[in-house]
């Protein structure tokens, strides 16, 4: 034991005396968020005493000072690397897959048959090891970006399909009908009434695909990829033994996640404002 | 994708009203994966033939894309029968069979699975009942996921190696991290599902918070577990798939895989990645099937 490892503990049991007093009082408004904030420094302050204390090998785990260090010395790479994945590969692929899946989800509301086939299908494949398809797209498309566009669109597809046709059958029977009596066209019914009914459904879908995007253009560049990209870097730096390296572009990863999903959340929020889930924050 | 799997998923779907056009939407993506074999094999079977100096008619251009060694896109036939070769016609215990294979990887993913179930239930029980956990875990378990666990899977292996621990292990705790999310999330909407009558009702009984949680909480929260269960399960697969993929694996779906993507072996590839859907399907069955035991025998109301 030495005294870096008891700072550490002592840290714990202070953060953690303060975040039960703070916990019980903030319930509203900007206190909100300091119990998590705390957990999380906590925890990062943690990490750094304990690997200095008990002098972890950088090969096993970098301190968090060490990979805040990394990050800064290699923004370019950091940034080369997030454009090649994040904006040729996973974007590319995330608007091709969704938008593919919502017109073919709009094309299947119409035919009431395809759409009681279709569900149960999409339910089950969206269920299935999708990602294992990384290497065959490779093959097909070649190293570059458009191979990982392929792997997304096929990992965005369904969930995206599923929840297109379950919101378009979100409005109720009676705003339906109201439409009938109104002698609304399709048209007219489908962007009127259903489209914004099916709005939460889609943002869902949207919000899901996020993730599968970004994981999957990473992956995909395990089987084979340009000499940039994140999931290039993360297996040679491995290879390497560079850890600092790798965990940069993990928090790179984990920041562009973020801000792609908070993207489209608050997209979300500006076109269903009206929906009840989104109402009275 | 799996014939199979779908099959059976739609066997298992019942009620009769959706086989069938289950039945058509399977077997019209049969006849797109056939078409889409022929459209992407034709360019190498003409090359050869040119090279021959042979012209092929439609019927033998046909014929030979469905049966290249090597196709872009090996026919659902080719795979059957691959799958086939390596599962049953093969004993257990070879290193070409299948069987051996997805059986490593189903236990990586059945114990990721089990590990990650119990820390997302003990996790949920302690959000629901303590304020503390709830107001500063919460954030964190959302914002776990943004971490793209799967991406740096090959590292967690190959460090993880590097300090001895090697084998199951690494994948399970992929496996654990990507199956725990779901149950949480579930969990902690279940626990807090019961209506505030209801936990007065308790209240007026002098239940304490034991009772509570076991003769109500627990029950009302039992088919959000089995939702999430089936999420949980399905993405514990992919964990331990994707934690075969680093070169050190020999064995195991994803593995199998990788070697076949070196050597440019489609058949192969497609018959692990068939493997891993029927495991999928039958694991997400099982837990359908537990799901519906168990509202059996709590009298058919969950």
């Amino acid at each position: 034991m030495n005294v870096a490892v008891i700072a550490a503990l002592g840290l714990w049991a202070g953060a953690w005396w303060l975040n039960v007093r703070l916990a019980a009082r903030a319930t509203s408004g900007p206190g909100r968020l300091l119990p998590p904030l705390l957990f999380g420094v906590t925890l990062i302050l943690l990490w750094e005493l304990l690997v200095r204390g008990l002098a972890v090998s950088p090969v096993l785990l970098p301190a968090p000072s060490a990979i805040a260090a990394r990050f800064a010395t290699s923004t370019d790479i950091l940034w080369a690397d997030v454009v090649q994945t994040f904006f040729k590969g996973a974007l590319a692929g995330y608007v091709i897959g969704c938008g593919a899946a919502f017109l073919v989800g709009v094309a299947v509301d119409r035919l009431p048959f395809l759409r009681r086939g279709l569900l149960p299908v999409g339910n089950f494949v969206s269920a299935l090891p999708i990602i294992g398809m990384a290497p065959i797209m490779v093959m097909w498309f070649g190293f570059d970006w458009h191979s990982k566009a392929a792997i997304v669109v096929l990992m965005c597809f369904f969930p995206m399909l599923i929840n297109t046709v379950q919101g378009l059958g979100a409005a109720d029977t009676a705003q339906r009908d109201l439409m009938h009596t109104y002698a609304a066209s399709y048209r007219q019914e489908l962007f009127t009434l259903r489209l914004p009914a099916a709005a939460p459904f889609l943002f869902n879908g949207l919000k899901i695909c996020t993730t599968l995007a970004l994981i999957g253009a990473i992956v995909a560049e395990f089987f084979g990829s340009p000499t940039q990209g994140m999931g290039f870097r993360i297996s040679t730096e491995v290879g390497r033994l560079a850890l600092d390296m790798v965990w940069a572009e993990i928090a790179v990863a984990a920041l562009v996640g973020s801000a792609f999903y908070g993207a489209v959340a608050l997209v979300e929020r500006a076109m269903t404002f009206w929906h009840p889930s989104q109402r009275g924050r | 994708m799996s014939a199979r799997g779908m099959a059976s998923r739609a066997a298992m779907s019942g009620g009769g009203g959706s086989a069938f056009p289950v039945a058509v939407v399977v077997l019209g993506i049969l006849a797109i994966w056939y078409v889409a074999a022929v459209a992407l094999n034709s360019a190498w079977a003409l090359d050869q033939a040119g090279r021959d100096g042979v012209t092929l008619s439609a019927r033998e251009l046909v014929a030979d894309t469905w049966s290249q060694e090597r196709p872009r896109l090996p026919a659902p036939h080719q795979v059957a029968v691959e799958l086939w070769n390596t599962t049953v016609a093969m004993p257990v215990t070879s290193k070409r069979s299948l069987i051996y294979h997805a059986w490593i990887t189903l236990s990586a993913t059945l114990a990721g699975f089990v590990l990650g179930t119990g820390l997302g239930i003990l996790l949920a029980v302690g959000i629901v009942h303590d304020r503390t956990t709830n107001a500063s875990v919460m954030p964190w378990v959302i914002a776990s996921q943004t971490v793209p666990i799967l991406a740096i899977a090959p590292m967690i292996i190959v460090v993880l190696a590097s300090v001895g621990v090697a084998g199951l292990l690494p994948k399970a705790l992929i496996s654990m991290y990507l199956s725990f999310f779901p149950v949480v999330v579930g969990m902690v909407k279940g626990f807090r599902s019961p209506e505030t009558m209801l936990l007065d009702q308790m209240r007026t009984w002098n239940a304490s918070p034991a009772q509570t949680f076991w003769k109500l909480r627990w029950p009302a929260a039992l088919p959000y577990l089995f939702a999430s269960l089936k999420v949980a399960v399905a993405a514990s697969l992919v964990g331990a798939i994707i934690g075969e993929l680093p070169t050190g694996a020999v064995a195991g779906l994803g593995a199998r895989m990788l070697t076949g993507s070196y050597y440019g072996q489609t058949v192969q590839i497609w018959s692990a990645l068939m493997m891993a859907s029927i495991l999928a399907a039958t694991l997400v069955g099982l837990i359908g099937l537990a799901e519906r035991l168990t509202a059996r025998a709590m009298g058919g109301r969950a």
